[in-house]
Parts: structure tokens; sequence; C-alpha cells
């Protein structure tokens, strides 16, 4: 009976799976399947395209203005990224660890950053990039990008370093480490799961922004390629874009999605098994 | 290898509450200490402290007669034992018990000569590739205690080393820690909060209770001559009887009958401030079924009456539970000690006397039975302040004494 039971729940949970992932899936594989069409075909309604081209790749990485804007994305998105694990390692490291006088305040000011509102940011900060001469440059774009990545980062970091049991530190200082070799050689190793996902996270929220890009850019110097899709307009302004935009669209999700496949192996929880028992 | 010495250390947190309070303790080289006590009592923080793993609010902490209170741990050269154990599950056994000679950058061939030279002495030798996760628990424990052992340290401190194993490896590993430290001869504290382990490890006990020591002193001296009620108390399995007792005319009136006193306690009692009611001790050894008793021995104790109400036989001994009327005793020690235990709201039977007969004793349960107890080994406590009124120049002497 019992078995019975689990196997009908088994495949009511499998086919509630699989309506998700295809309900997820079918605009991503739609906007494939449309990079890889030719003009001709693009409006046919055809799932699986008639005739394959690669025409359209080719195209975006011949226009000057979409290779530009990918090393612009990737740039400005791995030193935010950097920059924010780092800065948030530590802050998160003291949040879990110590406790200090404002701890509280730290946590609920970051939290405050998390929920503003960033359109209502989007004109003061213009005006203060302007000022600065950091407007249309890439400080310009990663500055804020840490600002708001920082409070996710703090968050995600701080529960993973609460889960490392403090006796591992306490251990590591009996055996003659100093405060820094218990983090670098205990504490770090084993928050690795963390400080990757909080990596990926960070990075994705700064490969996919638009707002921040689009107000605070103006040309190719620090235009992203969220942003430069919009400009995406073709040789003339007959030519229908939208094959080039989707090859776009697609040449930007796959390095998210390599990304997530390459340290999937590395988000693995439960590294910390065997530490103490329990 | 050092000696170490606290002298009237403190231990007190912002908020004001006291966790340490004022111990004095001198450990020799050497030597085999425990402390031990109920849980709150102060005897992990007093370890930390020693360790160094948490600050000294004031007071001295020496190792080998040198002022400790502002080293780090790492400058103490004393190794540490976790109740967690505390592996680091990113590396392998070997490397968890190099890890304190890679810091302390002893060359290769050095640290792999020692980690194997510990590894054989806790026969730990074929799982040195392994990672902690892939272990058992007992298994862990020895690698825990590898790694301490591993750089010949001054001293070691060990936080209720053996209280994640089950019963029947706990009693194998503490065989295996009495040795190791007969063996290698270093200054070790210990902390636990169980008694049998307290009794049977070390060489000398140090009694705490919130957060100041009670008594201190080799095990059996504490069984047998307890300063007051919660060491009294604490110590021994089952623990001691205890017995609400009205002084009356020289004698005392208690739910076992009236029971004579010497001159002794009868001149304390005497005293202005002498307390008219008294907590009398008995532990379940000093009875005994009244027909097993011969002439010569009876005549040091008394006899009573009482139903039988549990009968357990350990095949060596029979724990026999008696039923008593009486008053119960009462002390804030035994509420704090009945806490501990996780009794506290359930006291069961008014009295419940626990005696341990022999085994050659045909009582049965239901039955109204004839026990003697001995008078000499007996105990009388000062409820207002737990003191052993028994006890004199730190023996304790019964309430027979002249």
């Amino acid at each position: 009976m019992a078995v019975e039971t689990t196997t009908r729940a088994k495949l009511r949970w499998g086919l509630l799976d699989v309506l998700v992932v295809v309900f997820a899936l079918v605009p991503v594989l739609w906007i494939a399947s449309l990079s890889f069409k030719t003009p001709a075909t693009l409006t046919d309604g055809n799932f699986i395209p008639r005739e394959w081209t690669l025409d359209n790749y080719r195209t975006i990485f011949d226009t000057d203005q979409f290779v530009r804007a990918l090393i612009n994305s990737i740039g400005i998105a791995l030193i935010a990224t950097l920059i924010a694990v780092v800065l948030g390692a530590m802050a998160a490291y003291a949040i879990s660890r110590l406790d200090f006088p404002g701890k509280k305040l730290l946590v609920g000011v970051s939290l405050l950053i998390a929920m503003f509102p960033q359109v209502s940011l989007v004109s003061p900060l213009f005006e203060i990039e302007r000022q600065l001469g950091l407007f249309d440059t890439w400080p310009g774009l990663i500055l804020p990008y840490i600002t708001f990545a920082l409070p996710l980062a703090i968050y995600t970091l701080s529960a993973f370093f609460k889960q490392i049991p403090w006796d591992l530190e306490k251990a590591a200082k009996m055996d003659g480490a100093t405060q820094g070799q218990a983090f670098r050689r205990v504490i770090a190793p084993l928050a690795a799961p963390g400080l990757f996902t909080t990596a990926i996270l960070v990075f994705i929220f700064c490969w996919n922004d638009f707002l921040f890009a689009i107000t605070l850019t103006s040309t190719e110097r620090a235009r992203t390629v969220p942003v430069a899709l919009s400009f995406f307009t073709g040789e003339s302004q007959f030519e229908d874009p939208t094959g080039a935009i989707c090859a776009a669209a697609v040449v930007i999700t796959v390095p998210i999605i390599l990304f997530v496949l390459f340290f999937q192996r590395r988000i693995v929880s439960g590294l910390t098994s065997g530490a103490v028992k329990g | 290898m050092a000696d170490i010495v606290l002298d009237k250390v403190s231990k007190s947190f912002p908020d004001g509450t006291v966790a340490v309070q004022d111990v004095d303790l001198e450990i020799a080289d050497g030597e085999f200490v425990i402390l031990v006590g109920p849980s709150g009592c102060g005897k992990s923080t007093t370890l930390n402290m020693i360790a160094g793993l948490e600050d000294i609010s004031s007071g001295e902490l020496r190792i080998g007669g040198q002022r400790v209170n502002d080293k780090a741990p790492r400058d103490r050269d004393i190794a540490m034992v976790f109740q967690s154990y505390a592996l680091y599950p990113n590396m392998t056994v070997r490397e968890n018990m190099a890890f304190p000679l890679r810091l302390a950058k002893l060359d290769k061939e050095t640290i792999n000569q020692k980690v194997d030279e510990a590894a054989k002495v806790l026969e730990l030798t074929s799982l040195l590739d392994r990672k902690p996760a892939n272990l058992s628990g007992g298994q862990r424990q020895r690698v825990a205690m590898g790694r301490a052992i591993v750089r010949q340290p001054k001293a070691f401190l060990m936080d209720e080393p053996l209280s994640n194993l089950d019963a029947k490896l706990r009693v194998q590993m503490r065989t295996v820690v009495s040795r190791l430290q007969k063996q290698l001869g270093t200054t070790t504290v210990y902390v636990t909060h169980d008694q049998t382990e307290a009794m049977t490890l070390g060489d000398r006990v140090v009694i705490m209770r919130g957060g100041a020591v009670q008594q201190v002193g080799p095990p059996q001296e504490l069984y047998d001559h307890p300063r007051n009620l919660f060491v009294a108390g604490f110590i021994g399995s089952p623990s001691m009887n205890f017995l609400h007792a009205a002084v009356q005319d020289g004698e005392l009136h208690t739910a076992l009958g009236q029971v004579p006193l010497g001159d002794r306690v009868r001149r304390e009692l005497e005293a202005a401030d002498a307390p008219r009611e008294l907590i009398l001790g008995i532990r379940p050894e000093h009875f005994e079924d009244a027909e097993l008793v011969d002439d010569d021995t009876r005549r040091r104790g008394m006899e009573f009456e009482a139903p039988v109400d549990i009968v357990e036989s350990m095949g060596s001994d029979k724990y026999v539970y008696f039923t008593v009327e009486g008053e119960k005793a009462s002390a804030a020690e035994l509420e704090e000690l009945a806490a501990d235990a996780g009794a506290a709201d359930f006291a069961g039977a008014g009295g419940n006397l626990v005696t341990r007969l022999s085994a050659e004793s045909p009582v049965a349960e239901g039955q109204t039975r004839r026990v003697w107890f001995n008078l000499e080994k007996i105990h009388l406590f000062d409820p207002t302040n737990g003191r052993n009124l028994t006890l004199h120049e730190g023996r304790a002497a019964g309430a027979l004494a002249d």
C-alpha cells in the first residue's frame, strides 16, 4: 500500500516538475530557435527552424557595438562580484562570529539598502556621477552594483558562516593558528560553497542589470550588453534586427548557464559533515 | 610539561553574571585533575580560561610558573580535545593530526614521523587517509586525541571528550584516556558532568557549583568525607539518601527511628546558633539486611523496618528501594541536584530510600523487611548552609563519635 502511494506521489510530483520546467524553458528555447532562423522564416511560426543559419551570430559579432558591450559586461560584473564577495565575506564573518556595538544597526542598514527601490536612486546617482566624472565609466557602474550586491552577499554568507561550528575555529587556535590562519586554512575552505553561491548570485545580479546600465552610461565606453541590446538596430533602418537580438540574448545567457554548471559541484552543501558529531 | 596554577581566577560577563568565582587550584606537573559539576557550574568556563579561549576577568593563571593571562592560546602550548571533536572536515585524518605541526613549521619528515607515532598509539594507522565524515564516533574521538598528543604540549585540556559516545564505548575510552595519560605523564585537566568519569579517571577531583569550588581531593576522599551536602549528593551512584532529622534531647528524630548522637556532634549542636533541624545522609551501601549482620557489626548501627518497594538485582548485590514515612529533606543544594538529574518536578514518593544489600538477602517486593544501617557512616548536614557537621579535621566520623 505504502509503496503504491509513493509511486503515485512520485508520478504526480514528476508531472508537476515537468510542467514547471516546460513553462520556464519554452520562452528560452523560442529565443534560441529565433536566433537560428533566417529573416525570411522568422515569422513562420515554426518552433523548429526550417532553415538553419548562423548569420545572426555572425552579424552581432561583426558589429563593434556588441563585442565592446560584452567586454564591458564581463569586466564590470566580474570586478563588482569579486569586490562584493570579499567585502561581504569579511562583514558576514564579523556578523556571525563577533558581538560588536552597532551590529544590529549594520544588519538593519544593509537590509534597508536591499529593500530600497532602485528607481528612486537613479536620478540622484546620475547627477552625482556626472559631477564626479564617474558617468559612463566602469567604476560608475561597479560602485552602485557593489552597493546593491553587498546586502545580498552579507546575508547569504553570514548564513553559511553560522553553519560552520565555532569549535573548529577554537580548535585551530588551540592547534597554534592565528586568527588569520584559522580563517584561511579552516573556515574559508569550509565556506567555499557559500562563497561560490554568493558569487554566482551577485554575478547574475550585475550581469542582468538594465536600469543602472541604461541611466549611467551613454556610449560604448561602459555600456553593458542588456543596454546594448536595446540599441540594436541592424545595418540599416529597414533591416529587422529580431534575429540578431535573439542571438545576442542567447549569447549573454550562455555565460550564466556555464557559470552555474561549472560551479554546481561546488555548491553542494554537506561539505562540513563529519566535523562534529550530530 | 608543566604545572598549572589558578590564583583567585574569576570570570564575570559584561551583564554582571559571574560564571567563575575566585577559583584557587594548583595542578601539579603530570597530574590528572577532573573538573566536575552540574551544567552551568563554571567548569567549562574555567577550562576555556586555562586554554585562553576566554579572557580572565581577575586573578592570575600560571602555566609552568609563567603568567599567561594575556597570552593567546597558541602561545600557551597546550592542546585541547573538544566535546564535538572539532575535526577539520576538509582534511584527512593524517592532515588533521599534522595541522598543529604544520603550523609550528616543522619539516615534512618530522611531521610524518610524529603523526605515525601518535597514530600507532591510538591505533589509527589504517585510518590515516580517511576523511572525518567516514569515521565512527569512537574513531573521531581518537583522532581528536591524536591531534592533541601529536605535538607533545605542556598540558592537555579535555572538555567532556567522551560524552558523545554511547555507554559501552565510553567505558572503553575511559580506560584509553587513563592509560594514555599515565603513559605520557602530561598534566591533564578534564571537564565532565559525569561523576562516574570523575571518580574513575582523576588523581584529584574538583567539584564546582555556581562558579565556586566546593571541594578538591582524591575521588575516595570526596566520597568518604564530603565537606558539604552538595558534594555528598553529587558523588556516588546511586546517590546518597537524604532524610529529614529533628534534633530533640540529644537525639535525632528521623523516619528511620531515634538516632543516638555521640558527644562531638552533640557539642556542636549545643551552640546557640546550631540548627534544630538537620539533614541525615547515608550511602546505599551502608545498609544491610538485618538477618545477615553479625552481632559485632550490629552494635555499630541500628535497625528499622520498612516496606520494600522495588528490588533490582545486580547479580553481585541488590538495590532495594524502601518506602519510608516522614518529612522530606529539603535544601537548596538538594533541589539543584535534582534539577541537574532532570528530576526537579518528579520527586517520586515522599520518602524513597535506596539501599544496597548483599545478594544473599532473601528480600522480595511487597514484604516488610528489617534493615540495619551503619551509624559510623552517617553524615549530618546543616540545611541552611549545607555544611557537613560530622566532618572533623577533614574526616567524617559518623554520628556516634566522641
